[in-house]
């Protein structure tokens, strides 16, 4: 689908391999990144599959379609699947796609690692999500995997072991590939601090990857020691401590938050200063206050333990720690809106979506400076207020990232413009039901309502039936967004053009659309249209 | 479609409605720092709303002014280091106001010095345990009845007919008013959390572990909340009902509780 092989045999080079060939043993970026994408996409709907498991479940107090046992196993699977398996390999994809062409790079890097990175993620899903049919089940544990409970966990203990392992090895490998050719392979004349604000997110989530997928590596295999080889790392019986495993998985954990949100930062400061036609306002601050949020999040872990009984210095350093985050995402939702004031804004589908994102991912901070205040988190702990917080951020921020991105780019590698108005469809639709689904979500953890519970306590009903609507709704809007981006895929709309919207900045609309099979194979020199500081 | 599935949907809540609850915040709960903790959270809420008018508010009105169809030209301006400077300094303040009395709160709550009555609360997959230390009252709490038969798949039982729905106890703690009652928890299995949402605690009990916390209950009555960390299959069956008496009430109680049976064996039995 990325491909104009005309063009390539115009330049005398071989084009893609032939059939199944072209895509399994992929060296090139493009189709690389393609396949992340459609990966994560079924990903997607897999885990959107369990969201509508719990949320039917959910609907109504009293058991209806699932017991607990299930019910937990939704729970965990849910999770991991759209953590490990949609998000992070969307962004992933993104960054095969855009960095090359963002930088100038012919392809990325490492060309035979960055296949291997991305067909392990298949294998370690398959074996995740075999773990269904198992004797004992699926985990339920969570995807937290907090000991003991995850040691009860019945034949699929290991295969869930081994499954993070395969992940955090696809994402460290994937982490290498990305740091290497954005430092070696720039353009000549694009110097760091220059670089897009999508690449200079991806540097630095990809230095979080490599720091932290090897801290959850060794939490997971003290866990896989501890139930076949008689360690007691988090046994109190053997002189082990349950609570350590938390530190450590937080130590890994909030970094992966940042990980997740990052390089959806990256792409809406891409695409509002398109559609604003204004660029984008402070830069270089946009570029200090990632790297602020990224070290900020190696010191605020245990604010997901304010209940587990902490020496009061240390839950007053996590509370300071992590007040101190609003500081720098404020400076960056203050530029973005500077960045938009007195431009001359357009509001297409990615437009629409990174404002959506502006506004509801604010909402997802302003929940997050309220879980800080460690008083009034010992109430919100573990109830389905910070459900609704964590899927503010997640869904609203880093899904709608990924979702103005793929609209924002989508004439670039398929070289047709999508169904502006199914587009705008799909936008509404989404964030409304967004909205449905996970603001009363807030109400019913004020309320009481403790998260990871398959059936509630009468008083909790409206709200729950009214998020599961929502959650319905959204579901069935996604399919929108694949009928527009398939669409698209089979070559059914107008051709696109080279720069696609109007003006707007970056290498990347240097090359045609479609982005031909091979991109940059002379360096290019930066002129005046593409300097963004 | 839309206007058909939005009437569906507002069909669907009015039904829902019917029997109504609702419930959007927090309760304010019956201790001086159940009240504290609300007001801590109304405060940092408004502080939010406050901040969200100015910030959408300035993202609206640009979304309205500036935009192309009104034949704006765009400006060219990407850098303001005196506005930089104001939008970093401002967070800060405003979140030193709030730390101040959050951190003030949290150095009352974690002061759990000389207590009245201390009760040992032990998590089970899936009860508590709790026993009155140097009271020889020990027992377990477990689902009522009512709510554990309704409870299955296909019980036929309709929740909203059984009282207190998964929040009802066989054996409530019951404590006196205006006690203060600090509570030793640890666990027997997995990392369970005990929380009653009108007292404002929540605290893991962890295996081997011994947490420590309070509370002081100035209002009689019943109060519920459930275990607060996913432990297993049973995980929102395990709630925890808190029976706040007068203090003579609570000396009859205790003695009611000694009488027909030493702890070791009650302990033993119910088991």
């Amino acid at each position: 689908m990325s491909t104009a092989v005309a063009d390539v045999e115009a330049h005398g080079h071989h084009g893609p391999e032939k059939g199944i060939r072209r895509w399994l043993f992929a060296t090139n970026h493009k189709d690389i990144g393609t396949m992340y994408l459609l990966f994560s996409l079924v990903m997607l709907f897999v885990g959107g599959a369990m969201a509508m498991v719990i949320r039917s479940e959910l609907m109504m107090p009293g058991l209806q379609f699932v017991d607990p046992g299930f019910f937990n196993q939704m729970t965990t699977m849910h999770a991991l699947v759209m953590i490990f398996g949609a998000i992070m390999p969307a962004f992933v994809g993104l960054a095969n796609w855009m960095i090359p062409l963002m930088v100038g790079a012919p392809d990325m890097a490492l060309p035979r690692m960055n296949n291997l990175s991305f067909w392990i993620l298949p294998a370690a899903f398959t074996i995740l999500l075999s773990t269904l049919f198992m004797p004992g089940g699926a985990p339920a544990g969570g995807w937290t995997m907090y000991p003991p409970l995850v040691l009860q966990t019945g034949d699929a203990f290991p295969y869930l072991i081994f499954s993070i392992h395969l992940m955090g090895l696809s994402s460290i490998m994937g982490a290498i590939n990305i740091i290497v050719t954005i430092i070696n392979m720039r353009a000549p004349d694009m110097d760091l601090i220059k670089m897009p604000m999508f690449v200079w997110s991806w540097l630095i989530t990809a230095y979080l990857l490599i720091a932290v997928m090897p801290v959850l590596a060794g939490a997971v295999t003290m866990l896989l020691t501890d139930q076949f080889f008689g360690t007691s790392f988090f046994l109190a019986a053997g002189g082990g401590d349950p609570v350590m495993f938390q530190h450590i998985f937080w130590f890994f954990g909030h970094p992966e938050v940042y990980i997740m949100i990052l390089p959806a930062f990256g792409v809406v400061s891409e695409v509002i200063p398109t559609f604003a036609r204004k660029p984008l306002f402070g830069h270089d601050s946009m570029v200090y206050a990632i790297s602020a949020i990224a070290f900020l999040s190696f010191i605020v872990w245990a604010h997901h333990m304010f209940t587990v009984g902490m020496p009061l210095t240390g839950q007053l350093f996590f509370m300071f720690s992590t007040m101190l985050i609003a500081v720098p995402t404020g400076v960056k939702i203050f530029n973005w809106t500077a960045t938009m004031w007195r431009g001359a804004m357009t509001f297409e589908t990615p437009m629409l979506f990174a404002l959506a994102f502006l506004f509801l991912f604010t909402i997802g901070g302003f929940s997050g400076v309220m879980v800080a205040i460690v008083p009034a988190d010992i109430q919100y702990h573990d109830s389905y207020f910070v459900v609704a917080h964590f899927h503010y951020v997640l869904v609203p921020g880093a899904l709608f990232g990924i979702l103005a991105a793929v609209y924002y780019w989508l004439p670039k590698w398929t070289g047709r413009m999508y169904n502006e108005k199914l587009g705008q469809i799909h936008f509404w639709l989404t964030a409304i039901f967004v909205n449905v689904t996970f603001f009363p979500m807030h109400f019913l953890g004020l309320a009481g309502m403790p998260r990871r519970i398959p059936d509630y306590a009468t008083q909790f009903t409206d709200w729950n039936f009214m998020a599961s609507i929502g959650a319905y709704g959204f579901g069935v809007s996604q399919l929108l967004f694949v009928y527009v981006v398939v669409s698209c895929m089979r070559g059914r709309g107008e051709p696109a053009t080279a720069e696609v919207w109007d003006h707007p900045k970056g290498l990347e609309w240097t090359v045609p659309s479609p982005a031909p099979f091979h991109t940059f194979e002379e360096p290019p020199r930066i002129g005046a249209a593409q300097t963004f500081s | 479609m839309i206007r058909r599935l939005s009437l569906c949907v507002t069909g669907m809540l009015a039904a829902a409605g019917a029997r109504a609850d609702w419930a959007i915040n927090m309760p304010r709960g019956v201790s001086e720092l159940s009240a504290e903790t609300y007001e801590l959270h109304m405060i940092v809420f408004y502080w939010c709303v406050g901040i969200a008018v100015v910030v959408f508010g300035a993202m609206l009105v640009t979304i309205v002014r500036h935009r192309k169809s009104r034949g704006v030209t765009p400006a060219k301006f990407s850098h303001s280091m005196p506005a930089e400077i104001t939008w970093t300094i401002i967070p800060i303040i405003i979140l030193l106001i709030m730390a101040v009395p959050a951190a003030e709160t949290l150095i009352r709550i974690e002061d759990s010095r000389e207590p009245d009555l201390t009760v040992v609360v032990t998590g089970y997959q899936w009860k508590w345990h709790y026993t009155y230390q140097g009271e020889d009252v020990a027992f377990y709490s477990s689902l009522a009845r009512a709510s554990s038969e309704a409870r299955h798949r296909g019980s036929g039982i309709d929740p909203a007919s059984v009282e207190n729905y998964l929040l009802d106890v066989d054996k409530p703690l019951v404590v006196p008013k205006g006690a203060k009652v600090r509570l030793l928890l640890t666990s027997n299995d997995v990392i369970h959390a005990w929380w009653v949402p009108e007292l404002s605690i929540k605290k893991d009990a962890i295996p081997g572990f011994m947490n420590e916390t309070w509370f002081q209950a100035d209002v009689a009555g019943v109060f519920r909340g459930q275990c607060a960390e996913l432990c297993g299959v049973d995980h929102a069956y395990m709630p925890v009902v808190v029976e706040v008496v007068e203090p003579d009430a609570f000396e009859a109680f205790l003695d009611s509780e000694r009488e027909p049976a030493p702890a070791a064996i009650t302990d033993g039995s119910a088991r």
